[in-house]
């Protein structure tokens, strides 16, 4: 089957020259002939390899901020990849896996540093995902009609979930797995751009735009991290911003909003704002209130109260955080919002318990170190 | 390729279902057999049956050499297993979305079959 024939394919190149090749060129330059020097280093599995060849061009290319190929043939056996490693008939840790290693080029140890899990639990998931796209009988097909907004959902939260993993990560390793926020924007960029109809495919890659313009401000020269308000703005990346900015006006223009527009209008703002106090507050409250009419959870009311502390002020803010007491008492974002509100309300004592509460609930080296550094204040 | 399709449903349905009258019997037979109409027409399912209610089961169980009988499914958990369709469709998706739309009860397992045609 040819998905397998990708997938074993992937494995193969984790092994050989082509790997290097994207790591080096950026540094030492693309060879003369990129396409000679490929073949060249890998003889035997020509055909194969110019598929893989044509892959990494083009993510050079986005790395060279030039035009992705339309190649009509490419794009199709693209999006063919991605849906079938993103089938729900796969458990999601698997579809993360696969699409990481199939269609990113991931090799298992870097999906495994990624997520903080042991090499040999990747390799396995891997393979029986495969297995089970065999067995089963998934087909390698992109959906079409109905069931393509719902499969789309799939990719999407994928993507989202990467994103989310490599930007600011859960685990003890490192504050920022850069790669991996990377590598979900490009994949982000590259279905917004074979399906550009797609108006929550479009708002997800400018959600992450909008992040990732941020990067350079988000860690000071120790390594500390900088919350939004703090953040020097004049190290945002504004073409970045730019470019995330009329990703969200094309799917605008689409009026089919959905989450992931909303989400990417609310960084926008922040995007638009040159110092967090000049921000307009009133808007992004309105936003949240907009997604929590499609997606009321807990953590979104949370996000909501941060920003109505600063339209309403920090006592009207408590209230509501502190209703969300139950569903997110394990949750150290909320403890260490609500230490924050505490302290505007002027109690002190109440903050440094919820900081200490946020401490023992938080991984996140940077996090933690930021919260130590508020208690030791 | 062959898939079976296992329809199943929780306990509490299967106690709904034996408390229904038989007005609402009938209209769920219905529903049942208009699904296997459509999709026996389309060729898609090539046998299936109803199985009686988990209390008429008997589970044979071997071990170490000695057979036992016990009263009941030998699922010991709160689904029921309640009937089947062997369906051949093209791929997966096609037996999911008959799955999908499977008017019976709230689970169906689908599992390819093992294909024993010599090759």
């Amino acid at each position: 089957m040819r998905v397998l024939g990708n997938f074993d394919l992937a494995e193969e190149v984790v092994q050989d020259s082509l790997v290097a090749a994207l790591e080096t060129w950026p540094q030492q330059g693309v060879p003369e002939r990129p396409g000679a020097w490929l073949m060249t280093a890998a003889r035997r599995r020509a055909i194969d390899l110019l598929r893989r060849d044509r892959r990494y061009r083009e993510k050079l290319a986005l790395l060279e901020r030039s035009p992705l190929t339309t190649d009509p043939a490419e794009v199709d056996e693209r999006l063919r990849l991605i849906f079938t490693c993103c089938h729900p008939a796969l458990a999601q840790e698997a579809q993360v896996a696969l699409t990481l290693r199939a269609v990113a080029g991931f090799t298992t140890s870097e999906i495994a540093g990624a997520f903080l899990v042991a090499e040999s639990t990747i390799a396995q998931r891997i393979v029986r995902a495969k297995r089970k796209i065999v067995g089963a009988g998934i087909p390698y097909r992109v959906p079409s009609g109905a069931e393509l907004a719902e499969r789309l959902d799939a990719v999407l939260s994928v993507l989202y979930l990467m994103f989310n993993e490599g930007y600011l990560s859960r685990g003890a390793q490192a504050a920022l797995r850069r790669d991996l926020a990377e590598d979900a924007l490009w994949l982000a960029g590259l279905v917004a751009t074979l399906m550009p109809d797609q108006a929550e495919a479009l708002g997800l890659a400018a959600l992450m735009k909008l992040n990732v313009a941020r990067s350079a401000a988000r860690l000071d020269a120790n390594g500390e991290l900088v919350l939004l308000a703090d953040q020097d703005r004049s190290l945002w990346d504004r073409s970045t911003i730019q470019e995330g900015i009329e990703l969200l006006d094309r799917a605008g223009a689409m009026h089919a909003p959905g989450p992931y527009q909303i989400q990417a209008a609310i960084a926008a703002t922040h995007a638009e704002a040159e110092t967090w106090q000049d921000t307009d507050w009133h808007q992004i409250v309105v936003l949240y209130d907009a997604l929590l009419r499609l997606t009321d959870t807990p953590v979104v009311r949370l996000n909501r109260a941060v920003a109505l502390s600063q339209f309403a002020g920090p006592r009207i803010a408590l209230g509501e955080v502190n209703d969300l007491a139950l569903a997110l008492s394990g949750y150290h974002l909320f403890h260490s919002t609500r230490a924050e509100l505490l302290d505007q309300v002027g109690e002190p004592e109440q903050a440094r318990l919820a900081r200490l509460r946020a401490l023992e609930l938080c991984q996140n080296p940077a996090e933690r170190s930021l919260l130590e550094r508020k208690l030791r204040r | 390729m062959k898939y079976i399709l296992m329809f199943a449903g929780t306990v509490d349905e299967q106690d709904q279902w034996d408390k229904l009258s038989k007005e609402e019997l009938d209209e769920a037979y219905q529903r049942v057999g208009q699904w296997f109409e459509t999709h026996s027409k389309s060729g898609k399912i090539t046998s299936g049956a109803e199985l009686q209610g988990p209390s008429t089961a008997t589970t044979v169980r071997r071990k170490n050499g000695k057979v036992t009988l016990t009263d009941g499914p030998f699922i010991e958990s709160k689904e029921v297993f309640g009937g089947f369709a062997i369906v051949e469709v093209k791929d997966l998706d096609e037996a999911l979305d008959m799955a999908k739309s499977w008017p019976g009860g709230s689970m169906v397992e689908v599992r390819p079959l093992v294909d024993h045609t010599p090759s």
